[in-house]
C-alpha cells in the first residue's frame, strides 16, 4: 500500500498544538504592536509636521505601551481573526481537522483574552456568535514539512473603507494610483490613519482584493522584492501623505505609515485593482509549528 | 513637541468651554457618561414618553464608546470611541436639554453642529483605537442605567487626564476641515 508508507514519512502536528498557537496569537496580536510597526510610528513621530499630527502619534505609542504592560487589547474593536496558514506538502494533522482546531483557538484566545466578540452569524440575521467565529482562514499549500500561521486581527472601520475597481487597461498605472489615493481620501478620519496600505493588482475580481490583504501581512515598510513596484509604493506614499488627512484626520503629514503592492499575473482585457485599508492598530503576528 | 494641553475639570459650564477653540489639546478630569447607539434610542424613548433621563445632560459630556469586557482589578475594559455620526439623529435632543460635550470620532452632521453652537455644546476627539490608554484614564466605572444592553449601557466614569482634542467649537471651526487644509500638498522634498 503505497499510501500508507508516503504517511510513515509525514510529519504529524496534533491539532491541539494548533489550537494552542492560535489562542496565544490572537492574545499577542491583540495586545503587542508588532516590532516593526512601532518602529514605523516612531519615525513618523520625528518626521510629522504638525504639532497635533505628534500629539496622536505620541497616544498612540503610550497606549501601546499601556496595552503591552497590562496584556490588554490596545482597541476595543478586536476584529476579525483572519489566517494565513502555509501547509506544507510533508504535514499531517493529527487528532482533528485544522479548521475545528483553528477555531477553538479562536474561542479560547479571546475569551481568555478578555477580547471583544464583534462576529455575527450573517449580514442580515445579526446575532453575535459569541466567540468571535469563524476565523477567517487562506490556506496555502508549500513544500516542506513546516506549518506558519500568520494571524491579521483586521477591524472594520478600516475594511469598511476598502475598495475594488475594475480598470481598463487603457486607463492604466495613472488611474491605478488616482483610484489608491481617492480610497483614502475617501476614508478620511473614518479608516483611522496613519494607515498601512494594502493594494493588490492583477489576477481575476477576487485575486486582487486576496492580495491587498496579503500585503498588509508583510513587515512595515519592507518594500516589494520588484524593484519597480518598490518605486511604486514610495511614490503612492508620497502621494498619501500630500493629501494632508494626517493622524486621526486632524490633519498632517503622516496619512499612511507604509504602502504595500503585491501583484498577479492578469488578462490581456484587465487591470484590476483592490485597496484594503488598515488602521494605526495594525495587528499582525505569526507563528511556526 | 505636541501642543500643551488644557485641563478642564467635567462637569462644564458653557463659561468654561467658551474659549475652547478647534484644534485645542484637552485633558479632561471628572465626571463623564458612556452612551452609545442603544442607549441613545432608548433616551430618545424615554424623552418621548415624559419618563426622566438616566442622566441630567446639564452640563454633562457623553461619550460615545462601547467597552471590551475588563480583565479583573482594572475599573473598565479597553474602550475607544466610536463613530460618532451614528448618535446624530439623538444628539439635538441632548443638546438642547444642556449636554455641554461629546467625545467620540469621526464627522458629525450640520444639523449637530448647529446645534452644538446654538446651545453651547463642543465636540470632542479622542484618537480611535487608543482603547488602552484611554481606559487606563478611567479611574472608576459604573454602570447606571441599561445594563441589559451589555456594553451598549450607561456608565458613569471618573477619569483623571482623559486625552482629548478639540474638533468642533462654538464658532464654526471643524478641525477635520482645517487640518486638512493646512496640510494638504505638504511635501518635504518637492520634487
Amino acid at each position: 500500500m503505497p499510501e500508507e508508507i508516503e504517511d510513515e514519512t509525514l510529519r504529524e502536528i496534533a491539532a491541539s498544538s494548533v489550537t494552542a498557537a492560535v489562542r496565544d496569537l490572537c492574545i499577542e496580536a491583540n495586545t503587542r504592536l508588532p516590532q516593526d510597526h512601532l518602529s514605523a510610528l516612531r519615525r513618523a513621530l520625528a518626521d510629522e509636521e504638525s504639532p497635533l499630527g505628534r500629539e496622536v502619534i505620541e497616544r498612540l505609542l503610550e497606549n501601546a505601551e499601556v496595552a503591552r504592560e497590562r496584556c490588554i487589547a490596545f482597541c476595543q474593536d478586536t476584529g476579525y481573526a483572519v489566517f494565513f496558514v502555509e501547509v506544507g506538502s510533508e504535514v499531517r494533522i493529527s487528532g482533528g481537522e485544522i479548521g475545528p482546531a483553528i477555531d477553538e483557538g479562536v474561542r479560547r484566545g479571546y475569551e481568555e483574552g478578555y477580547l471583544r466578540k464583534s462576529i455575527i452569524r450573517s449580514p442580515i440575521d445579526r446575532t453575535n456568535t459569541g466567540d468571535n467565529t469563524p476565523a477567517v482562514v487562506y490556506y496555502e499549500p508549500v513544500p516542506g514539512e513546516g506549518l506558519k500561521l500568520t494571524m491579521l486581527v483586521k477591524g472594520a472601520g478600516c475594511d469598511n473603507m476598502s475598495a475594488l475597481k475594475m480598470l481598463t487597461p487603457a486607463e492604466g498605472l495613472p488611474a491605478m494610483k488616482r483610484f489608491v489615493v481617492e480610497t483614502i481620501e475617501r476614508a478620511g478620519p473614518n479608516a483611522s490613519p496613519p494607515l498601512t496600505v494594502g493594494v493588490g493588482i492583477g489576477g481575476p475580481f477576487e485575486k486582487a482584493a486576496m492580495l491587498a490583504k496579503r500585503a498588509l501581512t508583510r513587515p512595515s515598510g519592507e518594500p516589494n522584492q520588484d524593484p519597480e513596484l518598490a518605486v511604486l509604493e514610495r511614490e503612492l506614499l508620497d502621494e498619501i501623505n500630500a493629501t494632508g488627512i494626517g493622524p486621526a484626520g486632524y490633519g498632517g503629514t503622516q496619512t499612511a505609515l507604509a504602502v504595500h503592492i503585491e501583484s498577479f499575473p492578469t488578462h490581456i482585457a484587465a487591470f484590476p485593482v483592490a485597496v484594503n485599508l488598515d488602521c494605526h492598530s495594525h495587528r499582525t503576528a505569526s507563528a511556526e509549528l | 513637541m505636541s501642543p500643551a494641553p488644557i485641563r478642564l475639570e467635567a462637569p462644564l459650564s458653557k463659561e468654561e468651554i467658551e474659549p475652547l477653540r478647534s484644534g485645542d489639546v484637552v485633558r479632561l478630569n471628572g465626571v463623564i457618561y458612556i452612551a452609545r447607539d442603544a442607549a441613545h434610542a432608548r433616551m430618545k424613548g424615554a424623552i418621548e414618553a415624559g419618563e426622566p433621563l438616566p442622566l441630567d445632560p446639564e452640563g454633562n459630556i457623553v461619550y460615545y464608546s462601547g467597552p471590551a469586557p475588563a480583565r479583573p482589578g482594572f475599573a473598565l475594559g479597553p474602550a475607544g470611541p466610536t463613530t460618532a455620526s451614528r448618535m446624530d439623529p439623538y444628539a439635538p435632543l441632548l443638546i438642547e436639554r444642556g449636554l455641554r460635550g461629546m467625545i467620540g470620532k469621526g464627522l458629525r452632521s450640520g444639523t449637530v453642529i448647529s446645534s452644538m453652537r446654538e446651545h453651547g455644546c463642543v465636540y470632542f476627539g479622542a484618537v480611535e483605537g487608543t482603547a488602552a490608554l484611554l481606559a487606563d484614564r478611567v479611574k472608576e466605572a459604573e454602570v447606571i442605567a441599561y445594563e441589559d444592553l451589555g456594553t451598549e449601557s450607561v456608565h458613569r466614569l471618573f477619569v483623571e487626564e482623559f486625552p482629548v482634542v478639540v474638533v468642533n467649537d462654538l464658532y464654526g471651526g471643524d478641525l477635520y476641515r482645517e487640518g486638512k487644509e493646512r496640510w494638504s500638498g505638504f511635501r518635504k522634498f518637492p520634487s
